[in-house]
This record gives structure tokens, sequence and C-alpha cells, in this order.
């Protein structure tokens, strides 16, 4: 299939078909509104059903009982809406559901701003909502990525029986760029599941359930998710190692579209007979940590650039393990670091490093 | 001997957790007897809510979701979409449906979603021991309300299906009471005809359940169906409150 000019909102609704996703449900929020616009007109040309929500409470409960039938389905929103979909994502990990989530990140908190920013790293790798449970969450930095991406979440969506998330900051939503998609018009549909409620005829009832009122039950269920976990840690974890080769004193950690600015900087810095390498985690949950302190022991110091205050410096942190100082360089509120700041910091912890400084 | 009275088949014939007295297993039994009566119980999908009927899913024998607290009608909604051939039924009780799930019922209905919803109302909240519902009786006595339900702080109950009927979209709106055996058989064909609605692929309906709570009224079964007879009935007027064929615009 020939290469096409898109903007990422719908490239994403579109990769969401040639996923086999047929339904979808939302409400609107800045800066997502193009994905749900775009499958609004292109779901119902494909035998799909396009739904527009009261909430994003709403939301996130339409997609658990679409899930819980056993269909495909994704939703997609931004940061304030994210949080109030809190309730169905713990629901849908409670009840073991698979479902693809969209958060095209805009600045917070509260209100705050409709501007790309990475503002949401935290809620969606570590406080999503209550219990214990983990999403799955992938961060494309490209058009091109973000389509492959949400081709995989539900296939990682089905496999784990998780819910997903496809963290994208604003940006990735906005931008146009070239892509590829699958020659499909429209993938398969998922597989029949043994879970599913589709009515019980020839077999007993099934339930859809996140309640366990029997602690020892519970305890078990819980233990069994984080098992399964550990397997998507060990197996689906991926990462992107940029510059890596020749030997560099600072390693760059960015994710997302500020990787893609970083690799600007660190073209420059070549130029400039610097050479430095940059890791970026393209699951950022389950977190690449091995491939990440792999990369940090080659280098003497890292650096830390995001769109936030730091969200996943505390992960950066875990993978340096106390061995490597990690600087952080970060802006917010819909602003992003330029080439020139991120080519200053690198600079300044070079610095560091010849000056000996902890 | 000729057997004149058994078990539904639509139901699972566990003992049931709701208090004595309590009117939950009538209503699920009118649920459960139509499930069969229409012969679609197998094609059946209900929806658990949170409060007394959080085990709902334990007496219905059909595919059933427990959800979270008042989204039972979004839950139905995603079902029922995604798989139209199924009968998607909510049942949910006054503290689910008509507080924290205000919103998710109000919009199912208006966009005439092809599911039936069962509302139990018995004016309190059981589970959590008897606090104020958003359906308390003006002056009803509850754990929250100590000299009965203040209307100048704590507003007037909330009339779910006269809200539900003002709506444009066509539905089925019904409130049936369970204080008298003759009440229960009304009810019974009122459940009938919502489900029907649903299978013919007509209408959103609802059926609103008049309902006590023995203990946390405090009285005995007998007199809180005397109570519900004497108080509730005269603020929540029994009947069909909306019937698709009376308004306009159309099915969908």
């Amino acid at each position: 299939m020939a290469k096409i000019l898109m903007k990422g909102n719908e490239a994403i609704g579109e990769a969401a078909i040639k996923a086999g996703c047929l339904h979808f449900f939302g409400y609107p929020i800045t800066p997502q509104n193009e994905l749900p616009e775009y499958l609004s007109k292109r779901l119902p040309q494909v035998g799909g059903k396009y739904i527009q929500t009261e909430s994003e409470v709403a939301t996130s409960n339409m997609i658990f009982g679409a899930a819980g039938v056993g269909v495909r389905v994704m939703t997609s929103s931004s940061s304030p809406g994210i949080s109030l979909m809190s309730e169905g994502l713990s629901y849908l990990a409670g009840a073991e559901l698979p479902a693809v989530i969209v958060n095209m990140m805009r600045a917070g908190p509260g209100l705050a701003g409709i501007l790309p920013a990475q503002s949401d790293y935290a809620h969606a790798t570590r406080g999503t909502a209550h219990g214990d449970f983990e999403l799955i969450v992938l961060a494309p930095s490209s058009v091109q990525e973000a389509v492959d991406l949400t081709i995989l979440s539900f296939e990682l969506a089905e496999k784990y029986r998780n819910p997903v998330m496809l963290l994208g900051d604003g940006m990735i939503g906005q931008m146009m760029e070239p892509v590829e998609f699958p020659d499909v018009e429209v993938g398969p549909p998922m597989k029949a599941a043994d879970w599913a409620l589709t009515g019980c005829k020839g077999r007993e009832p099934r339930l859809v359930s996140s309640l366990f009122l029997d602690p020892v039950e519970l305890n078990e269920k819980n233990h069994e998710r984080f098992a399964r976990y550990k397997v998507i840690k060990d197996n689906e974890a991926r990462h992107e190692l940029y510059n890596c080769d020749e030997p560099y004193d600072v390693l760059i950690t960015a994710f997302g579209v500020m990787s893609r600015v970083c690799k600007s900087a660190i073209q420059e810095l070549k130029g400039q007979g610097i050479n430095v390498g940059m890791f970026r985690p393209i699951t950022v949950k389950p977190f690449p940590s091995e491939q990440c302190s792999a990369a940090i022991f080659k280098s003497k110091r890292v650096l830390d650039v995001e769109m936030n205050m730091g969200q996943m410096l505390v992960d950066i942190q875990l993978a340096a393990n106390g061995k490597r100082e990690v600087d952080f360089m970060g802006k917010c509120g819909g602003l992003t670091p330029s080439i020139e700041d991120v080519i200053e910091s690198v600079h300044s912890t070079l610095a560091k490093i010849k000056g000996g400084v902890a | 001997m000729r057997k004149i009275f058994s078990h539904t088949e639509g139901m699972i014939t566990d003992p049931m957790h709701y208090c004595p007295g309590c009117t939950h297993g009538i209503i699920h039994r009118l649920v459960g007897e139509t499930l069969i009566e229409l012969g679609i119980r197998e094609r059946a999908v209900g929806i658990s809510p949170v409060g007394c009927s959080v085990f709902t899913y334990k007496y219905f024998r059909c595919d059933m979701f427990q959800a979270s607290h008042g989204r039972a009608p979004a839950v139905a909604t995603g079902a029922k979409r995604c798989r139209p051939e199924l009968v998607v039924f909510c049942y949910q009780g006054d503290g689910d449906l008509a507080a924290i799930g205000t919103s998710e019922i109000i919009h199912a209905a208006n966009r005439g979603e092809k599911i039936t919803c069962i509302f139990v109302n018995n004016a309190i909240y059981g589970m959590t021991g008897g606090q104020m519902a958003p359906t308390t009786i003006p002056g009803q006595r509850t754990s929250t309300t100590p000299g009965g339900r203040n209307v100048a702080e704590d507003g007037f109950p909330l009339k779910m299906s006269e809200i539900l009927s003002q709506l444009q979209t066509p539905g089925y709106i019904a409130r049936v009471s369970m204080h008298s055996p003759a009440e229960i058989i009304k009810a019974k064909q009122i459940v009938r005809k919502a489900f029907e609605y649903q299978v013919s692929n007509t209408c959103f309906s609802f059926v609103e359940f008049l309902s006590t709570c023995p203990t946390n009224w405090g009285m005995s079964p007998v007199d809180s169906l005397n109570w519900m007879k004497t108080n509730m009935l005269p603020y929540y007027p029994l009947g069909e409150h909306k019937i698709p064929e009376k308004h306009e615009g159309g099915s969908r």
C-alpha cells in the first residue's frame, strides 16, 4: 500500500479499522477530536459503530460493556478525560477485559491547557486508578509508529486480556506525516472468546465481574494478574537506541515526540564533535528497565528530557540504580524543549562530568 | 399429584442473600419468568449494579455483568450496540440509578438504547445501612436524615419515571408496586411488555418498582408494605407513564 499523508489522530482511527476494531465510544475533547470525527464518518462505511457518549465516565463503562461481549473496542480522549475514565480502566483490568484507550496528552493539572504535553506519564504508568493492576502503555514518536502501535495495542490487549493505552503527546495527534497501512480494508474480527457474554445458548451462563469478596480469591486473582504482567514485561518491552554504537559520555533519555527533538540535537552535537546516545522506551509500561540500564552503564551521566516536570525520571533513576547521576531538563504547560535547549543541557551535563559534580 | 408452582428456569435456585421481607426476590422472579416466557434467556445479558442487588448475577440463569456504581446503562449501551442480537437488561436500585447514575440512565434513555431497565425504588440506601436516597420521601427518617428528609436542604425526591417520560425519544416507561399480589400480577405484565419492546427493537424500556426495606425502615415486612402503600404511592403514581405508540418521532 502506498504512503499517504495523514494527520496523526485520523491515522490512529484508520489503524484501528485495519486492526479489526469496528466499535468506538468517545466524548469530545481537544486535542483528539479528529480521531472520533474521522471514525464517525469511517466506521459506518465498514459496518462499524460510532457512539458519542455523555461523559468519559460513561465512555469507560461503555467500552467495559463492549469488551465484555467480546468485540474489539477503542476510545480516545485527552488528559482530563482520561482522569474521568479511571473508573472504567480499573474495572476493565479487574474483569480482565481487552480494550484500547488513546490518550492524546495535553498540559495539566486541572483544566490547564490544550497544548501538547507529556503530563500523564505517571498517571498512565503508575496511578491510573484504584487497585492492583498495570496498564500496558505504548508511546509513539511518529504518526507511522502511532499506526503500528495502535495495531499492536489490540494484539496485546487480547493476548493478555488487559487494557492497553496508546500514550501520545498531543503533537502526535495534530501533526501530518506520510503513513503506510497494512494492505487490508478491515482487519479480521476478534476470535470467539470463552469468557465473552454472547448469550448462554448451549453452555452455562458466564459472568464478567471485578467483584471478589473472598480475600483469598482476590489475593490469588491479583497475584495471577501480576504473574501475567511479568510475562508481558519479559516479552513485550520495546525500546529504541539511537546513536549508541559509538562511545558516548552522555545518554539522553526521552519518550514520544520529545525523542525526535533530541535526535536533531544529537545530530547537531555530532557536528560539534560530541557523541551523545539516546534511549527511548516505546513501551513506557512495562518500562524496558534492563535495556535502559545497559545503555545507561555505557555512559558517564544521563540527561532525561521530557515535556513535563520529570515524570519518567524515576524510571530512569531506577534503571541507573544509583550508579549514574541523572540530570533532568523539562518544559511543560504546552512548551516543548527546543533543539537548542537540549544542546545546552547536554553541555551542562558534560560540564558536570568534567567538574566531577555529583 | 400435579405440580402447579415451581422455580423458574430463568433463575438459579441458590438461596438469596436478601433480608426477610425484601421484595427484590419477587422482582427477580418476575424478570426470570419473563426471560423464559419470551424464550430469550439464552440471548439475555443482565447487568448487576452496586447496592443491595449487587449479587443479582448469582440469581439469573443467563450471562451477566457486574458493573460499577450507577453505570449499568452505559455498560448495557456498550453491550447492546456491539451485539444487537442480545437482549440486554439492567437491574438497579435507587441510589445506583437516581443518584450516582442519573447521567447514564437519562442519556441511555435519550439515545433510545434498545435495553430494558429494572429500577427498584425503596426510598433508601439498603446495602450501606439505611442512608437517605434520592427517592427518600419528604419527612422520612433515615440514618442520615435523623429528623426526617428536609426538603429545604435535601430537595424533593426524584421521580425517575416522570423525568424519563419527558424525553422526546420514544420509550416505554412504567411504575409498578410490590404491595399486594394483585399489583405483582400487574407488574409482571408490565415487565413482559418492557422486554417485548426491546425484543421487537421498538424502544428503550424502563420499569420502576416501588419496593420496601423492612431492615432499614425498622418495620416488619407487613408494616413496610403498608407504609409503602400509604406514603410512597401518593408521591409515586403507578401506571404506564409513557408508551412509544403515543409518541411522535418514530423508532430509529
